[in-house]
């Protein structure tokens, strides 16, 4: 080399752009091989150290809100109406205090969506759906279930033999309070064996009919059963 | 020696204010319309869900569109060039207390700009990348794109919080904003920020 070609390429100096920019994407390369397992981490890390925060940063371990519609809808918690219609043979027409009158459960379970995110151990209470349909009384014709949400576009699907496991919830509550308003308030159905879109916000209407309705992402190409870890072709580990 | 100290430098070309100012919106459109997409609260605000989402999609296809564009600029292509080299005065610069005092006379970019930009770059081909495995989320297995949304995520954390220190710099110096909308620069302002390159200018 030259003197002068010798200073020249010192002049240039090193690339050390390139290099953070190769850097960068290396990271990120690595992070979405092991994200599935970092994001896990960093969520048993935030709720250890500053459980408040998931709330705020989704990406710390908390829910993601998911709508159809424009904005949250809202209702007059004393006007609201759980109806129950179809092939039962007392339609009922439920006030919040009459599904207060019920018998109470309380469940707490992992909530996984479809999307892959996924939240441990939520608490959460209300009614039986079994036992709201035993208030109603279930047609012999009747084999499946479509809930509808007084949002005027979301609807979903269960069949009756899955609506009475125990654990599908006519949830009121979360965390020991009333369902916030981007949680479903007043009223939401917590099928908890399966993906998060069967369970129902804002759930204002539940139809006993002989087949089973596909519902709003089923016709979208969801798995009409979305059990967690067998449709949807995922494999999460069952919700516990 | 500086003449009069009203003399003009030319500091950016049009094809790069152009690069700039398009690219500067397009990531204001994606940080806004992801941060609605991805804070419950805010989301709660506005909904529109569908809206917001197209929104960040159409933002996010076009943001290579730009920077394709400016490489058919000699001056982009040539500062992207200084941008990328580090020379030794760069890192003292970076490891200097006075970075600001104008002793170490650094050239057009200094370190800071450079490490600025390179990142911007980088990141900008991760939140794309990742940003595919999200939208065609159905070709890949549900591992990458849990991995892909972590990635997605706090890059974009990462990336508010750089765009907003970018910001931030920017407010404080109106002729380096003054560079960036009119393409020159006072001669004086140029021997106090970038000296080197007010010889070089000079020079030429």
């Amino acid at each position: 080399m030259t003197q002068q070609s010798e200073l020249r390429s010192s002049n240039r100096g090193t690339p050390v752009g390139r290099r953070v920019v190769l850097g960068v994407v290396g990271l990120g390369v690595v992070g979405v091989a092991t994200g599935r397992w970092l994001s896990q981490g960093v969520g048993d890390v935030v709720a250890a150290t500053a459980p408040g925060l998931a709330s705020v940063i989704p990406a710390a371990g908390g829910f993601r809100i998911y709508t159809v519609t424009s904005g949250y809808p809202e209702v007059d918690p004393a006007a609201y109406r759980l109806s129950l219609s179809g092939l039962v043979e007392r339609p009922l027409s439920l006030s919040l205090t009459d599904l207060a009158d019920l018998p109470q459960t309380q469940m707490t379970k992992d909530f996984q969506c479809v999307t892959g995110w996924r939240v441990d151990d939520v608490p959460w209470s209300g009614v039986l759906l079994r036992d709201v349909l035993d208030a109603a009384g279930v047609d012999q014709d009747a084999a499946a279930l479509t809930l509808t949400s007084f949002d005027g576009a979301y609807t979903e699907s269960l069949t009756l033999e899955q609506a009475m496991r125990d654990d599908m919830l006519v949830a009121t509550t979360m965390y020991g309070a009333p369902l916030e308003v981007k949680h479903g308030a007043p009223v939401r159905l917590i099928a908890a064996p399966m993906y998060g879109y069967k369970s129902i916000k804002w759930m204002d209407g539940i139809e006993l009919t002989r087949e089973v309705q596909p519902g709003y992402w089923e016709v979208r190409g969801y798995d009409v059963d979305a059990w967690v870890g067998q449709s949807n072709g995922r494999t999460d580990e069952p919700v516990v | 020696m500086s003449q009069s100290s009203d003399a003009l430098l030319p500091r950016f070309a049009r094809a790069e204010r152009w690069v700039h100012r398009t690219l500067g919106i397009l990531v204001g459109v994606l940080l806004v319309t992801g941060a609605f997409l991805f804070f419950p609260d805010l989301g709660a605000l506005i909904g529109n869900r569908q809206l917001v989402t197209t929104t960040h999609e159409v933002a996010g296809w076009l943001i290579p569109v730009p920077l394709l564009l400016a490489l058919g600029s000699r001056a982009f292509r040539s500062d992207a060039g200084r941008l990328n080299r580090f020379s030794p005065s760069d890192w003292e610069w970076l490891r200097s207390r006075d970075r600001r005092s104008g002793r170490i006379r650094v050239g057009k970019f200094n370190a800071g700009q450079k490490l600025n930009a390179a990142w911007t770059l980088g990141a900008l081909i991760v939140m794309f990348g990742t940003g595919m495995v999200m939208f065609w989320s159905s070709l890949f297995p549900d591992s990458l794109r849990t991995g892909a949304t972590f990635v997605h995520d706090w890059t974009a954390l990462a990336m508010a919080v750089i765009v907003l220190g970018h910001i931030w710099m920017a407010y404080r110096d109106a002729i380096a904003r003054t560079g960036m909308r009119t393409g020159s620069v006072p001669e004086d302002w140029a021997e106090r920020e970038h000296g080197a390159w007010a010889d070089e200018v000079r020079s030429r």
